[in-house]
Parts: structure tokens; sequence; C-alpha cells
């Protein structure tokens, strides 16, 4: 399993939770744990991600405190017990 | 974060106006009089809502909304309790089909279809593409003659994005819909959605080197009347015209009016031969001309247009009213109604002869739309 955080709007889709547990087998990737939010809990990855399967652009995901973008993008290996945390950039008026 | 909106309480015979902004919704509720407003908002605070419609086609009535942001993403949403409770946002029921390389990035126009199909719902989005819903907008999928359209390619967005926001069903026939997007133009189907022809005969393209091509105008928005349906208005990027068959071919009728660039576009509930306008100065300086609000309405179909003015600032009024920023009610004296970038919104209960302010401050106004409760 692994634990993913959800940012205030996207914790309506979560039972009104801010931690989400995935389980099963812990995903090596980012883009492995994107998948099974998918199979999984669909209406948090239309959030996350567009039906192009790219995360949006305005989304930022980081593994424990380190921004994927800087990590390796999708292919950012979680590490076991690691948290991943969604958050909103600061982008927007 | 605001006050929850808790919904409007309005009954028969009231007038409703729904406002969507860039940070939320508003709704106003009025009597047949319309004079005096009440406002419940903001719904869906902090989320762009350039699509709103309200539904009476089936007996109720019922409020659609596409709220969006763009951490997010874009929801399309119900309530039939005039904004108390909503569908769950959860349900997402718009999205572009695997394998078409789109995503979406706004739901710009929603448009029940005909009154005697109360299942039928379009939605005109961002990127450029038709949504149809026959379930009662349980379930959308695209229109597959424009998906797949040849001329995709070639269409690019303006300064609004890639939008389809116009959506006019055939009152006469299932089989007949006419759209408009920016860029791009207005395209029709004959046979239900199977092929689209461009059908921008007339309309220019002052950006490019070809002034009449025959698809890739900047249509900003089309009007028609559903009792003389054949009959349309456009307002484009430059130019002001008509059409008296389905845009098969279009005229000039930018006649009297201080410009003929502008966004926003409505016609009369009960005269087909009235329409209204808000003239723009220029694509490169978009406020109303001399910074004076001004209404222009044509009550013979374009052959001349007069200002409206009574109760409009005439001095420091750099106003801009976009494409889905004005509407009629359905009284017999017609409700007018328009709103501003600048988060003012007007409203005339005499066919436009006189005007009122209903509020100021708001966020900016990207749609209007108005009703009588049923």
């Amino acid at each position: 399993m692994v634990r993913v955080v959800l940012p205030g709007p996207l914790r309506s889709y979560n039972g009104g939770e801010a931690t989400l547990v995935v389980e099963g087998a812990p995903p090596a990737t980012v883009g492995d744990l994107l998948d099974a939010l998918r199979r999984r809990h669909a209406s948090v990855y239309a959030c996350i991600c567009t039906e192009r399967h790219q995360v949006r652009p305005h989304v930022n995901i980081f593994v424990g405190s380190e921004d994927i973008r800087w990590a390796g993008g999708l292919e950012a290996p979680i590490p076991a017990g690691s948290e991943v945390v969604i958050l909103p950039s600061v982008s927007g008026g | 974060m605001p006050r929850p909106a808790s919904g409007l309480r309005a009954s028969p015979g009231d007038t409703v106006l729904l406002v969507g902004t860039t940070k939320g919704a508003f709704f106003f509720r009025s009597d047949a009089e319309r004079r005096h407003w009440e406002m419940d908002g903001p719904h869906f605070p902090g989320e762009e809502v350039y699509g709103l419609a309200l539904d009476q086609r089936g007996g109720g009535t019922r409020v659609w909304a596409a709220p969006g942001n763009p951490f997010w993403g874009t929801a399309l949403l119900s309530s039939d309790d005039l904004g108390r409770t909503w569908s769950a946002k959860e349900d997402r029921r718009v999205a572009f089909p695997e394998g078409s390389e789109l995503s979406l990035n706004r739901i710009w126009q929603i448009r029940p279809g005909r009154a005697d199909d109360p299942q039928r719902i379009f939605l005109g989005v961002e990127p450029s593409c038709l949504f149809v819903s026959d379930d009662g907008g349980d379930t959308f999928a695209p229109v597959e003659g424009l998906l797949r359209h040849p001329h995709r390619e070639k269409w690019t967005p303006g300064a609004g994005g890639m939008c389809l926001h116009t959506v006019l069903p055939d009152p006469t026939s299932p089989d007949r819909v006419l759209v408009a997007m920016s860029t791009g133009g207005v395209y029709r189907t004959d046979d239900g959605g199977s092929t689209w022809r461009a059908r921008n005969e007339g309309v220019r393209a002052e950006f490019l080197a070809d002034k009449h091509p025959e698809f890739g105008q900047c249509v900003h928005k089309v009007a028609h009347h559903p009792s003389c349906p054949e009959r349309l208005y456009l307002q484009n990027h430059w130019g002001l015209y008509r059409s008296d068959y389905w845009g098969d071919r279009w005229y000039d009728i930018a006649n009297g009016v201080p410009s003929d660039f502008g966004f926003a576009m409505a016609v009369h509930p009960h005269d087909p031969d009235t329409v209204y306008i808000v003239p723009l100065e220029s694509d490169g300086f978009r406020c109303t001309p001399g910074a004076s609000l001004r209404v222009y309405r044509t009550r013979d179909g374009g052959g001349s247009w007069h200002p409206l003015t009574s109760g409009l600032p005439q001095e420091g009024a750099f106003e801009t009213v976009l494409r889905d920023g004005m509407c009629t009610d359905e009284w017999a004296r017609a409700g007018v109604y328009f709103g501003t970038r600048s988060g003012k919104v007007y409203a005339s209960a005499d066919d436009g002869d006189h005007w009122a302010l209903v509020r100021d401050g708001l966020p900016p106004v990207v749609c209007v739309r108005a009703g009588v409760v049923g």
C-alpha cells in the first residue's frame, strides 16, 4: 500500500478524508501509482490527470518532499514507506 | 471562504437570472416586474463558470452548470432546486475518448435540445467539439462527425481558447444542428451529425491573408429565434451578418453601428426581427466605443440599429460584454440582461428601452442566462 495526501478540494472525492490509502502491492513509481488510482479511484485520478493521461499542468506531485518534476517525472521512484502528496500550484488569479 | 450559497427560493412566475463569472456563479430572483433582485451565491467559489443553462423541459426546473478551474479540470453538474443542492462532482460525465489525443479544457455552452426531446442536451466545449446526451445528461459522447472533421487540424484558438461556443438545434428537424467556433467559423449538419459542412460564405476573416476562406473565421456568436430558426444573426470578429437560410450565405447588416466588432448577441423572445448587441471599439481595444455603455437594437432584422442608453452610463464606461454575457427572458415585455467584465449586471424589463443595474462588484461576468420559473 501507499498513502496519498490529498489537498482540500480533492477530499470530497475521498469521503472527506485527507489521506487516500492505495491498497495492494506498493507501486514502484509515480506512474504506477497513477495507474492504480485510475483503476481504483477514478474520480481522484480525473482531477490529477487529463484524458490523455498527462498530469494536469497546474498540479504538483511530491514523493516525500521531492517534486517529481526534478525526480524523474512519472518514473520517479516511490521508496517504501513514502507518502505521496498532491498539491495545486501557485498559479491562478 | 464566502458563506455557502443556499439556493434561490423561487415560485412559479418568478424570474430567475443566472450569472457565471470567472470566480463562481451568482443566481438572482425577482418577480414579474423585475425591479428588485435577491442574490444567492457564489456557487462554486473560486471556479470559473462559463456554461450555465436553465432547462424546464419535462416539467421541472433544472439548472445546469459547468464549474472548472485550471487545477482539477471541469465538471458538469445539475441542480433541481435552483442551487440548494448539486449533483455529485465526482461523476465526470464529459471526457474525450481514448485515442482522440484531446482533453477537455472547458465547457463553454450547455444547450438543452428540442422541446419535444427532453432527454437531449448538447455541450459545446474546448477544444472545439460538440458533445451530446440522449439520456437527460447522465452520459455524454462526442459527435463523431465533428470530432473527426478533416478541418480540425487547421482550427486554431482565439484569445479565449479554441472553443465551440454556439449550438443551435433546429426546432423543426432533429437532423439539423448549427454550431459556431472560434476560430473555425460556422458548421452545419443536416444528417444528425454524421457530416458537417462549413457555412461561412460572406463572413470575412480580417486576420487571414485570404479574407474569405471556406473556414477559419473567428465567429463570436450566432443567434436565432425558434419561430424563425432558419434566419440567423452573426457577430463576428469584425463583422455583423444575417443569413436567411441556415448560414448558406451571409449578408452584412452593420448598418448604423459604431463598430462591427463585438461578442454578445441576443434575439428578442417574441420577435425574430429584434436583436440586441453591444459593439466594442476594436480588437485592439475591446471596450465600449467612446467609454459609453450602449446596447444596440435592431427591430427590422438588421436593416438599422439604434442605441439604447436610458439607465446606462454614458461617460467613463470602459466596459466589455463577452460572447455569452447577454440574454433575454420569456416575458411578453421582454427582459434583456447583460454582464460585463468589470462585474456589473444590467437588466431591462421593457425590451431594452430602460436599464437598471442589478449588481455591481461581481467577478468578471462570462455567462448570463434568464428564464421564468414554470
